[in-house]
């Protein structure tokens, strides 16, 4: 049964991957595209790595597909279409997709693939454990370097959505000091 | 007295004795799904008439009371009617976006319901990321809302569902973390073993101050996911006319009204599962009867409900920079605090265990 699950999957994840680049309407593209991604978690729950696919979904379907529709429902009225091409171009970036999936294809069916045997399923624990583990294989490191990564974000946003209020309040101490000074 | 409650492994056990194995779980599984279907979309429809029945209650009226024993049949027959009228829309719509809106919001609100817990043996799925994948399929929900909006080619409609987009992003940061906090005492994210902890002494019990401050950000930030009052900047009567829905009529109206019932109903049931022990009885007075277990679940959850009705009809609408307020400067550090005590506590066994 899995088998057909897995066909199902791959005729979905392929349509709407062809549908996302190829619809004129933005929004429409963009949920093809999370149609697309739906699948990748469809894919992943079907090898019971099950907390990856929730990661797939939270992250990218309820995260990055909610803002990306933010963006368009902001710039792109629904009665706009996208405009087509020119043909040279479209050829050109066939010409490039066709290399890349080339070399894909070329890579994949080279490499020698070992069917897992006695199959366990990953849990949360283990995950959590090893990303935080500082022996050799443990992911401390880039585990820190992101929440570094995601606290300067986090403080960037900030500046730049208070930033007229933060440079008034400097300048207004400014003052209050060189007036206290004189 | 047995009843057989394990309906997944009844089913398949009946269907496997005339057909192939395989058949044989597939049509199991269309058959569980259809019973989910059947009872979440009369559950619904009852949680509509408690709605209309609290909401009378609070303001001294009656409330619905001609159709059927005390007007108890009296939204299936507005589902009846809903079900009967012209699907009407307008011109410039983005059709095919328009259409799927109301799937997006009633499918993710359906999935999320085959992971509860109903009694030990009354689980459909039990994944063993329960909890996660409960936030995982919530966080979907809000793009139909979003489409619904953006489809409808109407200006009240995309501010109704701009405001449900800030909205839920928000406060789905707040459900998170508090569920997150219990899941410091719990260890596992999985609903069953989840339960199995608190035999010990329900969750709120045993995290004591940490435990009921999750649980007051929790009740807050999912009457605010739900998208009902005193959050409900969506759809805003006075100010937005029906908010995203606006353009919707006959059943696709319906499936986005049920969907919000059957959220209220899996907030609850999340909070009953996560802070008051499921369908673990008080004190453990039923254990011996294992099926009561749907009665002390069902009793918890509506329980809940009910909390969450009597903020709509008590406290008046927040204003949209209020909401904002309101979840990034307070609750949010509020949540970050907490779970730096519950991990304290965690850390220095001060957790009560009855």
């Amino acid at each position: 049964m899995e088998r057909y699950i897995f066909y199902i999957l791959a005729v979905l994840l392929i349509v709407s991957a062809i549908a996302a680049v190829s619809s004129k309407k933005m929004l429409r593209s963009v949920i093809y595209l999370l149609f697309t991604l739906c699948g990748i978690a469809g894919i992943y729950f079907l090898i019971d790595y099950n907390f990856l696919a929730a990661i797939q979904l939270t992250v990218y379907a309820g995260g990055i597909i909610v803002l990306i529709i933010f963006s368009v429902i902001l710039v792109h009225h629904i009665e706009m279409e996208l405009e087509v091409a020119k043909l040279s171009k479209k050829l050109l970036v066939g010409a490039a997709c066709a290399l890349g999936l080339g070399v894909f294809l070329a890579t994949i069916y080279a490499h020698d693939f070992k069917v897992v045997e006695n199959f366990n399923t990953t849990t949360t624990e283990q995950i959590g454990l090893k990303l935080l583990s500082y022996e050799a294989g443990g992911f401390i490191l880039p585990f820190e370097l992101i929440s570094v990564l995601l606290l300067a974000s986090m403080i960037g946003a900030i500046v730049i959505a208070k930033g007229k209020k933060l440079v008034k309040s400097e300048k207004s101490n400014v003052e209050s000091i060189q007036k206290n000074n004189n | 007295m047995k009843i057989a409650l394990n309906i997944t492994k009844t089913i398949q056990d009946l269907l496997l004795g005339f057909m192939p194995e395989g058949t044989a779980s597939i049509l199991a599984m269309v058959i569980i799904a259809l019973i989910y279907l059947a009872i979440f979309s009369v559950a619904g429809l009852m949680l509509v008439l408690v709605e209309r029945k609290v909401a009378a209650w609070f303001q001294l009226r009656i409330g619905p009371n001609r159709v059927g024993p005390w007007g108890l049949l009296q939204t299936m027959a507005d589902a009846l009617k809903l079900v009967s009228k012209e699907l009407t829309g307008t011109v410039k719509a983005d059709m095919f976006l328009y259409n799927l809106a109301p799937y997006f919001v009633i499918v993710s609100s359906l999935m999320a319901l085959a992971v509860f817990p109903f009694t030990q043996e009354f689980q459909a799925f039990d994944i063993n990321i329960g909890i996660f994948f409960l936030i995982a399929i919530s966080s979907i929900g809000v793009i139909g809302i979003l489409l619904g909006g953006y489809a409808s080619n109407n200006k009240f409609a995309l501010i109704g569902a701009m405001r449900s987009g800030v909205q839920t992003i928000s406060y789905e940061l707040s459900v998170g973390l508090s569920l997150l906090t219990m899941i410091l005492i719990t260890g596992s994210l999985q609903l069953s073993e989840i339960v199995e902890v608190q035999k010990n002494g329900w969750l709120i019990v045993q995290g004591h101050i940490p435990a009921v401050i999750a649980f007051m950000i929790y009740m807050i930030a999912g009457t605010a996911e739900t998208n009902r009052a005193p959050f409900d900047m969506v759809e805003a009567e006075s100010e937005l006319g029906a908010g995203f829905h606006t353009e919707y009529s006959g059943m696709k109206f319906a499936y986005f009204f049920l969907a919000e019932f059957i959220n209220m109903f899996i907030i609850a049931a999340v909070a009953a599962t996560v802070f008051f022990g499921g369908w673990l009885s008080p004190f453990g007075i039923t254990d011996s009867i294992p099926w009561l277990g749907v009665f002390w679940f069902l009793g918890k959850t509506f329980a809940l409900v009910f909390l969450m009705m009597w903020f709509r009809w008590t406290f008046p609408r927040l204003r949209v920079d209020q909401l904002l307020t309101l979840e990034w400067k307070y609750l949010l550090p509020l949540n970050l605090l907490n779970i730096v005590l519950m991990a304290l506590i965690v850390w220095l066994g001060l957790t009560i265990q009855l």
